[in-house]
């Protein structure tokens, strides 16, 4: 019989893969936004959940605005991620520390 | 075990799955693409949980849009992939303590605080569509919300164009309000001549 807490700890599970995934690469910003990505799905996949078992729609709604949000920060990430780029030839978590104090 | 419940794991399966090989395969290319694939097995489990419309926008917004965006970038910057696993083992230890420590935090109030014996709703009758219900409210409880979300689009539009254009000097291009104001003195040049007398 499946419950809200297999999708719970479905959603749970996602978000601690995608912490570990922001310590373990290094060497690549473009794997860390990845990783925010699926944070916000694991979020989003909580949110989606409770709606279904509380019966309550306003879950799904805020879904869809955390999806447009999460539309839009990774076109600025992007973007920002291509002018790096273009600057500094390089993305590499490592060597991106101008400021550092 | 019933349908649902053999869906669930296998698509749940499908997505912890894709979703470690994201973080540990190193190669953008490939950890794009295993994002496609999470992000599609997790829509198919908001599929179950009856979220049809979520569900569609998921894979046409993500799938189809943003994914399809990393997948320009990585392709675009040329990133050396062979090391990029440097750092991976010096850091496997501090993350997985911090994952598991996470994890385990997570799955104790989830499994202990009775949310497993939350019942299911009643199912809703024949005809009944989560889309509509979905649209209902948005356009009603939440407009203004959702005006907002519009115009932070408009802005993230605005903001990636702004942030990445540049202007090449040894392109060649129009400038059309120029082309417009030239006036004919500038253009044509009349040259006063005397008129060749017919050759005799």
């Amino acid at each position: 019989m499946l419950t809200l807490a297999h999708f719970l700890s479905l959603g749970a599970a996602l978000f601690c893969i995608s912490v570990a995934g922001i310590f373990l690469n290094r060497k690549n910003v473009l794997i860390l936004l990845m990783c925010i990505e699926l944070m916000l799905l694991a979020v989003n996949m909580n949110f989606v959940a409770f709606s279904h078992f509380l019966d309550h729609i306003d879950g799904q709604v805020f879904v869809f605005f955390i999806l447009t949000v999460a539309a839009a920060e990774a076109a600025i990430g992007l973007a920002i991620l291509v002018v790096l780029f273009r600057n500094r030839r390089t993305i590499s978590v490592e060597e991106l520390a101008d400021l550092k104090g | 075990m019933p349908i649902v419940e053999i869906a669930f794991y296998l698509f749940g399966g499908v997505l912890i799955g894709s979703a470690l090989s994201v973080v540990t395969v190193g190669n953008p290319i490939y950890a794009v693409l295993f994002l496609v694939l999470s992000f599609f097995s997790a829509a198919c489990i908001w599929m179950l949980m009856q979220a049809e419309f979520l569900a569609i926008v998921l894979v046409l917004v993500y799938v189809g849009a943003v994914m399809v965006l990393f997948l320009f970038v990585v392709m675009m910057l040329d990133v050396n992939v062979n090391p990029v696993k440097e750092g991976f083992a010096r850091y496997l230890p501090v993350g997985l303590l911090v994952a598991l420590g996470m994890a385990a935090q997570m799955f104790m109030v989830i499994w202990t605080r009775g949310l497993q014996e939350q019942v299911l709703p009643m199912a809703k009758p024949q005809g009944y569509s989560h889309t509509t219900a979905v649209g209902e409210v948005l356009y009603s409880t939440y407009l203004y919300a959702f005006e907002i979300a519009a115009v932070i689009l408009l802005v993230a539009i605005i903001a990636a164009i702004a942030l990445t254009h540049r202007r090449r000097p040894e392109t060649k291009y129009q400038d059309p309000s120029q082309q417009v104001r030239i006036k004919r003195s500038e253009r044509v040049r009349l040259v006063k001549m005397d008129a060749e007398g017919e050759e005799s």
